[in-house]
């Protein structure tokens, strides 16, 4: 048995280069139950972290009762992130939603589903009555449906609505990483496989805390520490970070300037011959504007601006040059940070210029943050159009229009589709009278809350909740809708490095609860939305049908699906798009031979400039004769819009914990994981603790020019002149009468990356000052992660006890 | 030689710009891209502006009087609101051509006079005009439809 509070990571299972990483099958069942009291197993794969590992479901009688790892899995062979061996617990919580909500006054009354959907389509109806119509309705889902869920609401609001105004709060967490794909390469798609860490002599990890994040990815890199002919390992973070402390080097950067140290290292691996001049030649575009720019970043400016030492930097370049299978990995440090785009293409560029891609070991993941966000991006239920398809190519609008049977100009392709800030923005102006959320809470989640809850609570502004639980956003909603949740609706999707899972049902829904799916379908009927021929525009019924349509969507596109079948996808491992015909196994690696998707017919975006966004014509983009060569794309360092002065002379940045995903909607609801991280802390350097006059445990002010929060003191290992908020907490759980401000989004900026238009959560300025003593008691901030107090600090260590005995057997 | 005239009218017109960026910036602060672009590109164009002194000082001792109607105000303040917005940008978009033919125009002027250094001026200054340009058109394009066929 083992606590995997106590040990998010399990024991060691090492292996070698180039051999298969071994079996470690994860189990966790509810109240000391066994195999032989499970009725049946039910496949599916994680919704509480993206890393898409594969599982079984336990049930018995008719219950939910555990989970336990599939062996067979390219994925995750076998094991589990803590969160799903605990968090599944949170589907039989007392409080689902189980009847849809109406507004009535300032309260929220039960009522039936004819009701509530009633109420949506006749404000729809009205809506939509008269020139521009379209334009008041807002979509703003998630990175945590199924793909035939944001298929079939991709086509509502393209196709029926007729509106650009979707997205998801993938914006937050993964829309860098398709920015940065689509500059560098043509289109989004990863070009790696998780089998690249088997084949790997070095990793860097860039701003992404992956031991925390994506636990069983960390995992297997830690079992290639452990194992004979180690990789080498590089990690960019301000916080001391597990990867951090396990790196063989670590820089902690000064947040908001990764640019800066990107160029840095481009230039000392350029001047020392570290590059591969064959592929640069062959492969790639922009070189030479390359080396011009990243010429003036010799590494004694490097250190400046980074603040880390020079001699750092000259050995961070070093270990990367003198790789043989170097691969990357990116998460949030790069994507919601000052030029997160530029950043981002700047790690591509590293890998363009080594030649180190399309080859095992040899790889990057452009990280999501979220278990379905892939498939946001691929079905365009975010700022993406249906297939990875240019918005700004009439011929790709026309395929769309042809396969839904509607006229060209039914679909919105003036511009990109619009941004979840700017959809926010809309909404604050009433320009957007509808808004409809679905499984995102950003009512916690998004930048300066105080604004958006005046945004959300405007009284001409008609929201639509769709959730499984009334979390602070549904408080809000003039309707909520109760949705099935994983385990209770069959769908699928795809991991970081595009491996499709399917998750069947394995139970019924509580109360009146429906998929999403089933949700989205009765709008569609209930509105009537026709094709040219006055035929239903959606005639799906269930969610295999709406796959076997999506099939024909990506035919032919990068993420090609069409030699995937619900079948194929149930009781082996899952399978790497693109699958076709000619490809019946899936592809591990895309970019092997060097072409990439940068073909002006096929590519999804004619480029940006990174500084500001702007938008290059497709005269302009055939003019630099691409020919399926990358882009290597360079820009200078600016500074963030905000930096610390006088009255805020700290830098915020804002994260995630182990222990607890989003906004804590289901895991807060797992007592293991909730006792494990149960309230927020902030985290501060024991220097400027010091200087402060904090001690463990202290509670602490933290303002911003928006807003000011609470939280006791963490002293751990961040770098000096930086705090970090877990951004987890809201209100949900507090009870109203003694309720303190606690959510880190009271103080982060409205600010956004030109291109990905991602918001900006690392680089706050804040001052911070000491509220109350803690009399000796500890915070209560988890002392396993980044959070992980000095070894010398009297802090009772983070453990799950008896109730998080989970099982881990070897083969 | 007129070369200096038409140097004078580059640097008022980028000086003018970078003023009406920073008001565009704060008058329309509650767009957070606006305001931080506006800012940003300012603080180019005043790069640009202190670039082209040198050579308006080197070119002035040649220069006859000051032809008329040689400077033009494009810019006569801010406003408010969705449209507001998409006519202030306008402005900066027309200012920003006004700087983008000039630029061309020096260029054209400096191969004539063999001044290599004005000539590389020109050429770094001229693509990030254009950029400029292309930003306010793509960020106005998102704007035009529901600034002024949705909103009330």
């Amino acid at each position: 048995m083992v606590d995997r509070i106590a040990d998010p990571w399990g024991e060691r299972t090492p292996y070698g280069p180039g051999q298969e990483w071994p079996v470690r099958v994860d189990r966790f069942l509810d109240g000391g139950r066994s195999e032989a009291d499970v009725d049946r197993w039910v496949q599916s794969a994680s919704v509480l972290h993206s890393n898409g590992d594969a599982m079984d479901i336990a049930v018995a009688d008719g219950r939910i009762v555990g989970v336990r790892g599939r062996a067979v899995d390219r994925i995750n062979r076998g094991r589990l992130d803590p969160k799903d061996l605990y968090g599944w617990q949170a589907n039989h919580s007392p409080d689902r939603l189980t009847r849809p909500l109406v507004r009535d006054g300032d309260r929220l009354v039960e009522t039936d589903w004819d009701t509530a959907m009633g109420r949506i389509v006749a404000r729809s109806k009205e809506l939509l009555d008269g020139p521009g119509g379209w334009g008041h309705f807002g979509f703003y889902t998630t990175g945590q449906l199924f793909l035939e869920e944001y298929y079939t609401l991709g086509v509502i609001g393209k196709a029926g609505l007729g509106t650009p105004h979707m997205d998801g709060n993938t914006r937050l967490c993964t829309a860098t990483a398709a920015a940065a794909m689509k500059a560098s390469f043509g289109t989004d798609g990863q070009p790696g496989s998780y089998t690249d860490v088997d084949h790997c002599d070095a990793i860097a990890l860039w701003g992404h805390n992956v031991a925390e994040t994506q636990t069983v990815l960390w995992m297997r890199m830690l079992d290639r520490r452990r194992g004979p002919n180690p990789p080498a390992m590089l990690a960019v973070d301000p916080r001391a970070t597990p990867v951090a402390r396990e790196a063989d080097l670590h820089l902690a950067v000064r947040n908001g300037t990764n640019v800066a140290l990107l160029n840095g290292l481009l230039r000392e691996i350029i001047r020392r011959g570290w590059y591969d001049r064959d592929y640069v030649d062959a492969y790639t575009l922009g070189f030479d504007e390359l080396c011009h720019i990243v010429d003036g970043y010799p590494p004694h400016r490097v250190a400046d601006i980074c603040d880390v030492p020079a001699a750092d930097v000259e050995r961070a370049a070093e270990l990367l040059g003198s790789s043989q299978r170097l691969l990357s990995t990116v998460l949030q440090g790069f994507y919601q940070s000052n030029q997160a785009t530029a950043a981002s293409c700047a790690v591509n560029n590293l890998h363009l210029i080594r030649g180190m891609i399309g080859h095992p070991g040899a790889g990057i993941y452009q990280m999501n943050g979220q278990p379905t966000a892939q498939n946001t991006r691929e079905t365009g239920a975010d700022g993406d159009l249906p297939g990875l398809r240019n918005w700004d190519n009439e011929r790709h609008i026309e395929e769309l229009a042809r396969l839904w049977n509607v006229e060209v100009d039914r679909i919105p392709h003036w511009a990109p589709p619009t941004h979840a800030m700017q959809i926010f923005r809309y909404a604050e102006q009433g320009s957007i009278k509808l808004l409809w959320i679905s499984a995102t809470n950003p009512a916690v989640s998004l930048p300066d809350l105080s604004r958006i809850r005046r945004i959300l609570a405007k009284p001409d502004l008609f929201v639509v909740v769709q959730d499984l639980f009334r979390t602070e956003t549904a408080e809000l909603a003039d309707v909520v809708l109760p949705a099935a949740t994983w385990g209770e609706k069959t769908g699928t999707f795809t991991s970081v490095d595009r491996t499709v899972h399917i998750s069947d049902k394995a139970v019924d829904p509580p109360g009146e609860a429906k998929p999403d799916l089933d949700i989205f379908l009765d709008y569609a009927r209930r509105m009537d939305f026709r094709d040219r021929d006055g035929n239903p525009l959606i005639r799906w019924t269930g969610p295999e049908e709406v796959f076997e349509a999506w099939k024909e969507c990506s035919r032919g596109r990068p993420c090609d699906y069409t030699g995937i079948t619900y079948e194929k996808l149930r009781g082996g491992s899952g399978i790497q798009w693109p699958c076709t015909q000619e490809q019946p196994d899936g592809t591990e690696r895309l970019y092997t031979d060097g072409h990439f998707n940068t073909d002006p017919d096929y590519c999804e975006t004619y480029g940006q400039d990174l500084a500001t966004g702007a938008e290059f014509t497709e005269s302009e983009y055939r003019a630099k004769e691409p020919r399926g060569r990358a882009f290597l794309h360079s820009v200078d360092y600016q500074p963030s819009p905000e930096v610390p002065d006088d009255d805020h002379p700290m830098l915020l940045a804002t994260g995630r914990t182990v222990y607890q995903f989003h906004t804590r909607t289901k895991t807060g609801r797992a007592p293991q994981l909730n006792r494990a991280a149960p309230d927020v802390w902030v985290e501060l350097n024991p220097a400027d603790a010091e200087r402060l006059g904090i001690a463990e445990g202290d509670l602490v002010g933290v303002s911003s020019a928006r807003g000011a929060i609470q939280a006791r003191a963490r002293l751990c290992g961040i770098r000096p002149g930086v705090v970090f908020l877990p951004f987890h907490y809201g209100y949900f759980d507090q009870n109203p009468a003694d309720r303190t401000p606690r959510a880190a989004n009271e103080l982060t900026i409205t600010a956004w990356d030109p291109v990905s238009k991602q918001p900006l959560f690392k680089v706050a300025a804040v001052a911070v000052a000491k509220l109350a003593d803690g009399r000796g008691e500890p915070s209560p901030a988890p002392t396993v992660g980044g959070s992980a107090p000095p070894t010398d600090a009297d802090v009772p260590p983070t453990v799950g006890g008896p109730a998080a005995q989970a099982t881990s057997g070897k083969e | 030689m007129q070369l200096a005239h038409y140097l004078g009218l580059l640097h008022r017109a980028q000086v003018n710009l970078a003023d009406a960026f920073r008001q565009v910036a704060d008058a329309h602060a509650e767009e957070p891209d606006i305001q931080h672009l506006c800012q940003q590109q300012a603080k180019r164009c005043d790069t640009y502006a202190e670039q082209l002194r040198p050579f308006a000082a080197r070119y002035s001792e040649d220069a006859p009087a000051e032809p008329d109607r040689l400077h033009s105000q494009l810019f006569t303040g801010t406003r408010t609101g969705g449209i507001g917005l998409l006519r202030d940008l306008q402005d900066l978009y027309l200012m920003a051509a006004e700087c983008d033919i000039a630029w061309t125009v020096v260029g054209q002027a400096a191969y004539g006079a063999r001044d290599d250094e004005l000539l590389a001026v020109v050429r770094r200054c001229e693509g990030e005009t254009a950029i400029q340009l292309k930003w306010l058109r793509t960020r106005m394009k998102a704007a035009a439809p529901q600034a002024l066929v949705v909103a009330d």
